[in-house]
């Protein structure tokens, strides 16, 4: 690239700023529209995983399944195999099991928990719900449940109880009033209700109860074992790997929230695939605006690109020219793009925060350096097939001699 | 070619297509300039002088013949061999002056310097500014052409012909939209640049007032010199 193929595309654009600025707008515009998108896609994955795994464990460990393995397998003989379901399923010994958890890489908190069905029982009322027993201190390690508490406090005494707010409504209940609750093993025991939360997930809020970890052994006979650990990690989207180690080091089955969530995950390609399409949109848009552009400005200079080329510049002279002023108007109206995408993109609250209605756009995740580079590359390559023509053009014809 | 021709053609000819047929527009020139020549090139519209100038200025090929220009084979030299013969070795004057819009006059009259070296120099800036005060524009260096008259940007446009020092210019119609006061400024421009920089000339004209100022004379008729 010459020095003087530099100081003619500069001075072209300069020499035109009304024409330049709208086609610097229209990149601008597209760029905008590219970073917009890519935010938006980002901050909707954001929220949907963040509403999805927020309030739920990103890997459960339990006592792997006790099946009888076959020993000789042989295709032609018919085998049957019997589910052990002699035994309850706990952990006995998962006091030595939690610092290799903790000090596991990407482990943010562990929760032992004993778990178990029951029957809250009002009047003539009987309503399921799934009873867990948290350890002092852990009650928000997996679902964040003191910042649900609607009323009453998170406090866990062995007596208290905490409900969900649809159960509490489903059965008029209010703080302080005592329910009876019946394990599915058969021990009946009445507790008070300490505090109502909401999680917003209504399986949740309709049936999950919390209360003590002691009590809840009691409740279960579980004297010194638990039903599970419960685990979160970050980034929670390396789930699956983690649980695979978890495997490896503690010998307990792990399952990754990721294999209970399939669906969540082909909803999120699906619209992140979608969001790739509206971005190449805006990408062909450019270029085919950059094209158009650069095309008429080849007709209306036809005689000027035609007299240099008879005054002897060369074929690469001009096709510099016109490529350079091409990337220049992508480049910079790139940078204009970002910019105002980001400012415009600032005010927003964080996808965290956002409230019922609002859209979830993450302006972290806008793409700035993918789109200006692109942007940059696509005006570059919009402009080579013009440049290329105009580098052809007859000087004869164009100077009509 | 004699010692002292710059150029020589010898049986050139020029075919055009038109459709299934095909024109004969130059049909077998025979012509040679020397140094310093002034020549005009006379002839009515549809006599061949644009296409023989545009041939001699290597902007088209002929169709046959030979053409020879300072010890070069221009009818053999490649696209490339031929630009860079140009830039180095011509000049041009068009009827329409073609100065580039964008550019200054002193920009404009460096433009084929420094589109052969890519780069723009002092040395080329010194050059065209002594052509700018040869063509008495040395207060318009500055301008645009938009901001100058029709004979202001003809004279802008002679310096640019005269920037890499060519051993010839072909100029086509250079008054022909100019009116007679300033075409007779050009001509005596043209008639100083000749005898001081001993730069060759030829100039297509249908103005005999113009031809007359010249020291030679070629007719052109229908594709052949009729009066040389």
């Amino acid at each position: 690239m010459s020095p003087y193929a530099v100081k003619l595309a500069i001075r072209h654009l300069l020499s035109h700023p009304g024409q330049t600025a709208l086609l610097m707008a229209g990149v601008a515009l597209g760029v905008s529209v590219f970073i917009f998108m890519s935010a938006l896609i980002g901050g909707l994955a954001t929220l949907l995983t963040l509403r999805t795994v927020g309030s739920i464990p990103h890997i459960v460990l339990e006592m792997p399944d006790r099946d009888p393995v076959t020993l000789s397998p042989n295709a032609h003989k018919q085998v049957v195999r019997q589910k052990d379901l002699s035994r309850r399923d706990q952990i006995a010994i998962w006091q030595p099991v939690i610092p290799i958890i903790e000090q596991t890489s990407g482990v943010t908190a562990v929760s032992p928990q004993i778990r178990g069905s029951a029957f809250v029982e009002r009047g003539q009322t009987v309503v399921p719900v799934g009873v867990i027993g948290v350890m002092p201190g852990k009650l928000s390690d997996i679902a964040d449940i003191e910042a649900a508490i609607l009323d009453g406090s998170s406090n866990l005494p062995a007596d208290g109880i905490l409900i969900g707010s649809r159960l509490a409504r489903d059965l008029g209940l209010r703080v302080g009033q005592v329910i009876r609750l019946s394990s599915d093993r058969g021990r009946v025991r009445s507790f008070r209700i300490g505090g109502i939360f909401t999680l917003g997930i209504a399986g949740a809020d309709r049936q999950t109860v919390y209360m003590n970890f002691t009590t809840a052994r009691a409740l279960y006979d579980l004297s010194t074992g638990i039903s599970r650990i419960e685990i979160k990690v970050k980034p929670a989207i390396d789930a699956a790997d983690i649980a695979e180690r978890l495997r490896r080091s503690t010998g307990l089955k792990a399952t990754a929230w990721t294999e209970d969530n399939a669906q969540l995950f082909e909803g999120l390609d699906a619209q992140a695939r979608t969001g790739t399409i509206i971005k190449a949109f805006s990408l062909v848009t450019i270029i085919v605006g950059i094209a158009s552009a650069m095309l008429l400005s080849i007709v209306r200079r036809q005689s000027e690109i035609g007299i240099m080329r008879a005054m002897g510049a060369s074929n690469g002279l001009v096709v510099s020219i016109f490529v350079l002023e091409g990337t220049l108007i992508g480049f910079i109206g790139a940078i204009v793009g970002a910019v105002t995408a980001w400012f415009a993109l600032l005010p927003l609250p964080p996808v965290t925060e956002v409230s019922s209605g609002g859209l979830p756009i993450d302006p972290q995740q806008g793409d700035f350096l993918l789109a200006i580079t692109l942007t940059t590359l696509a005006a570059t390559l919009a402009s080579i097939l013009p440049a290329r023509r105009a580098a052809r053009i007859d000087p004869v014809e164009a100077i009509g001699t | 070619m004699s010692s002292q021709a710059i150029f020589s053609v010898s049986g050139l000819t020029k075919r055009f297509a038109e459709g299934e047929a095909e024109v004969l527009v130059l049909k077998g020139i025979d012509l040679s300039m020397t140094a310093g020549e002034m020549t005009a090139l006379l002839g009515p519209s549809g006599s061949g002088k644009s296409t023989l100038l545009t041939i001699l200025g290597t902007l088209m090929r002929a169709s046959g013949g030979t053409h020879e220009m300072l010890g070069v084979d221009l009818m053999q030299a490649s696209e490339a061999q031929r630009t860079e013969f140009r830039s180095k070795h011509l000049g041009f004057i068009f009827q329409f002056h073609h100065l580039l819009s964008d550019l200054s006059a002193l920009e404009n009259v460096m433009m084929p310097a420094a589109s052969a070296a890519g780069r723009e120099t002092p040395a080329m800036r010194e050059r065209a500014m002594e052509l700018l005060d040869a063509v008495g524009l040395p207060d318009r260096r500055n301008y645009r052409p938009s901001a100058m008259s029709g004979g202001q940007r003809q004279r802008v446009a002679v310096a640019r012909a005269l920037i890499n020092n060519p051993v010839l210019v072909l100029a086509d119609e250079p008054t022909g939209n100019l009116d007679r006061q300033s075409a007779d400024q050009v001509m005596d421009l043209i008639r100083s640049i000749n005898q001081t920089m001993a730069t060759s000339f030829l100039i297509s004209t249908h103005d005999e007032h113009i031809a007359a100022q010249c020291a030679r004379r070629i007719e052109l008729l229908d594709g052949r010199i009729v009066q040389s």
